[in-house]
């Protein structure tokens, strides 16, 4: 791992980010750890002390030159890696079209994935369609998996009258309980302790279902995270638990958010199995994934993963990195462009090529360009419409209470 | 019938509850094998099974994360916060969370859950276990707020709490786990002589929104909720002048019309709480009635209210609002 940088002022330590805008980035080349490096022990039986090393190493199964070695390779078939290409290429486009879209007053907010597209989808697909999803603001990834339908994600970002949430919400804290995805809110790491309840709650009924959630390295710090961490460790649900560690929390650098070492060394001290796992590394992902679910299969409760990537954009669109960072730092990152990765690997095996690729790319293209040209046909963020004034009053009761319902005639609407 | 203390009625409700409902869980700190710091749960793991009664690690966030996870995967769950002084950890998890959770998502989701809590002073508990939270959680669209008073009303609007599909903040005021309270801390009755201390032992329910009307009179109504019910009740025997009692029970939402009605026809009313007086919800009450009642008001609206500091030790009785405190404000109400 990165050794933290501090500057020592009396009374006490203060983090240093390893480089500031102006600074040459040199994250050291390339992982020193390897694919091959940790064995994949066997999730029916291992103890938590086995996975010691992996918290504290990096899982990787795809080499710096594309190929995937170790034990972590989960051996996908093509087909299924070109699903994830094809996925993670969705969500890039889908969110560089809706960032322009933001930037020409078309959406009020937006929240990019931008080099992290691998974390959500290749979690999400090394699950069971009857898992929850109970994401952050940087998983919506996971919907594509699930098959959500692009013009209903838009609308929602947009507001309008076909907006399943109503215009409640800011752009991008989306739900939909048809695909499993519970509702994204903005207090960060909320969702982290209640996944633990779902997965209870998944046990109790005795239902084949895991609950899978994130958050990132900087609500590490929040005590949700650490509720989740001791309830999961009391109770040992079905609850699969990571650390988004993308080394940059809005301009908080983890080096000024923990003093701690790896996140995944946390998940020890509560007996929970913890890896570290190179977030770019598509195979990786999939793998500890599903290495999860099996132990939640098995009837092992819970695991603990630091997803450790960069986050290559900026936190949304009210940020502006170049504040706080070089603008190139993302290009040194030694785990590279996740969707360059799985790409690159795809060539080496001979299941794709550049024409393909572009031949993919420009399809989604049109089909996001499409869906955005539907969704603004129930309404665009200038002139609407926007849902009816009433949805304010509805919902926030099962049924709508007198003091609501005298407030909403006072509206009139 | 059966003779019980309101911990009693409530266990009542709880194992009522269990048996109706395969998806009730009940949890928190100490509820499980010793049952409650208070006795509420006694037993019900015992009879129920850990997997349904269970004791939680001490993190009134992680209660209130997992109530509401399990609550919207499909449980009912009930829990227990030991002390409303404790409810502040899983302040956000509450209002930010659970009581948002059904608009947010457009209805796809919601999460009903119930915590129960023990609330208010009278057991020399100090700044810590004595306050009267209610106020922090009124303020909260989506949430749903009870205060009992009694054994009868603890089971039914326990029962009603429970199998509401809205999260609900329920309050038990501790003083009156063991009888009620009439402001004498020396005279310590039980619930063994009270009519209210008569309660159905088979299920049955009461529902939220409606208040209670105690006692019937035409001078001034009284509004009261929690052992200010008791102890309201005290100073109106003492103060001699006709009022009508009137016991809110649901804070949220209120039943306006039944304390409308009552205040158009005294033209007088007082309002008592435990809680501090500045936004507490005496304020909210006052301001609604004078909304609907100005041209009945023959006098203003008084509050005897809890006062604006900290909860005292052993000077809470000058701290919570006392039958003679209340006597002189029903007689104020009455002066020409």
């Amino acid at each position: 791992m990165t050794e933290r940088s501090t500057v020592t002022t009396s009374p006490y330590t203060i983090g240093v980010a390893p480089f500031r805008p102006g600074d040459e980035p040199t994250f050291g080349g390339k992982f020193v750890e390897q694919p091959g490096d940790l064995n994949r022990p066997n999730p029916a039986t291992c103890t938590t002390e086995e996975t010691a090393p992996h918290a504290r190493g990096l899982i990787r199964v795809l080499t710096d030159d594309g190929e995937a070695k170790g034990e972590w390779d989960p051996k996908l078939d093509p087909a299924t890696l070109i699903q994830g290409l094809e996925y993670m290429m969705r969500l890039r486009i889908f969110d560089d079209r809706m960032i322009k879209m933001q930037r020409t007053g078309k959406l009020s907010f937006y929240m990019r994935s931008f080099g992290e597209e691998a974390v959500a989808i290749a979690q999400t697909m090394a699950l069971e369609e009857q898992d929850w999803i109970f994401p952050s603001y940087r998983q919506p990834g996971a919907q594509f998996v699930r098959g959500r339908d692009m013009v209903s994600m838009i609308c929602h970002c947009i507001g309008n009258t076909e907006d399943n949430v109503r215009g409640r919400q800011m752009p991008v804290h989306y739900t939909w309980k048809e695909g499993r995805f519970i509702s994204i809110s903005s207090p960060v790491g909320t969702q982290f302790s209640q996944a633990v309840g779902v997965a209870m709650a998944s046990a109790y009924k005795g239902d084949d279902e895991v609950c899978i959630s994130w958050l990132g390295d900087g609500t590490s710090a929040q005590g949700d995270y650490h509720y989740a961490l001791n309830f999961a460790s009391t109770f040992k649900p079905p609850v699969i638990l990571n650390v988004v560690n993308n080394q940059w929390a809005i301009s908080t650098h983890v080096s000024l958010a923990t003093g701690g070492r790896t996140f995944a060394e946390r998940g020890l001290a509560y007996d929970i199995p913890s890896f570290r796992v190179d977030g770019n590394d598509f195979l990786a992902l999939y793998s500890v994934t599903k290495w999860a679910r099996e132990r939640s299969t098995a009837g092992l409760g819970p695991t603990h993963i630091e997803v450790y990537t960069y986050r290559a954009g900026a936190h949304s669109s009210s940020d502006d990195p170049s504040a706080y960072r070089p603008g190139n730092e993302f290009e040194t990152w030694p785990g590279g462009d996740p969707v360059q990765r799985l790409r690159e690997h795809l060539v080496k095996i001979g299941e794709w090529d550049e024409k393909k690729d572009k031949a993919l790319a420009d399809k989604i293209d049109t089909e996001v360009m499409a869906a955005y040209k539907e969704a603004c046909e129930f309404g665009d963020l200038a002139s609407g419409p926007y849902p009816p004034a009433s949805t304010i009053f509805t919902e926030v009761y099962e049924t709508v209470p007198w003091h609501v319902q005298e407030q909403r005639e006072e509206l009139g609407k | 019938m059966a003779k019980m203390n309101m911990i009693a009625a409530l266990n009542s409700a709880l194992a009522h509850q269990l048996e109706k409902d395969p998806n009730v869980v009940i949890f928190g700190e100490d509820v499980g094998y010793f049952g409650g710091v208070f006795r509420v749960t006694a037993g019900l793991q015992e009879q129920y099974g850990p997997h349904r009664v269970f004791d939680s690690p001490l993190a009134e966030g992680g209660i209130a994360a997992i109530a509401m996870g399990m609550g919207l995967n499909g449980l009912r769950p009930v829990a227990e916060i030991q002390f409303a002084d404790y409810i502040f950890p899983a302040y956000d998890q509450i209002v930010n969370e659970i009581a948002k959770l059904r608009h947010r998502s457009g209805g796809e989701f919601s999460t009903p859950v119930t915590f129960r809590t023990p609330a208010g002073g009278g057991i020399k508990g100090g700044h810590h276990h004595s306050q009267s939270p209610e106020a922090q959680f009124t303020h909260t669209p989506g949430l749903k707020v009870v205060y009992c008073s009694n054994p009868r009303n603890a089971k039914g609007l326990l029962t009603s709490a429970i199998e509401c599909n809205d999260p609900v903040i329920f309050f038990e005021p501790k003083r009156c786990y063991r009888g009620p309270f009439y402001g004498d801390p020396h005279h310590v009755p039980t619930w063994n002589d009270h009519p209210e201390g008569e309660v159905p032992e088979e299920y049955y329910a009461i529902p939220l929104e409606e208040a209670n009307i105690v006692r019937e009179g035409n001078a001034c109504t009284v509004i009261a909720w929690g052992a200010m019910v008791h102890v309201s009740e005290q100073a109106i025997k003492n103060s001699g002048v006709d009022c009508e009692l009137i016991d809110l029970q649901t804070l949220v939402p209120w039943d306006r019309d039944t304390v409308v009605n009552s205040v158009k026809k005294t033209g007088r009313c007082v309002i008592v709480h435990e809680a501090p007086k500045t936004s507490g919800f005496g304020a909210e009450m006052s301001a609604s009635i004078q909304e609907r009642c100005f041209y009945h008001l023959e006098a203003p609206i008084e509050r005897v209210t809890g006062w604006d500091t900290p909860f005292p030790h052993t000077t809470e009785w000058d701290y919570l609002p006392s039958p003679s405190r209340i006597a002189e404000a029903i007689h104020r109400t009455q002066e020409e």
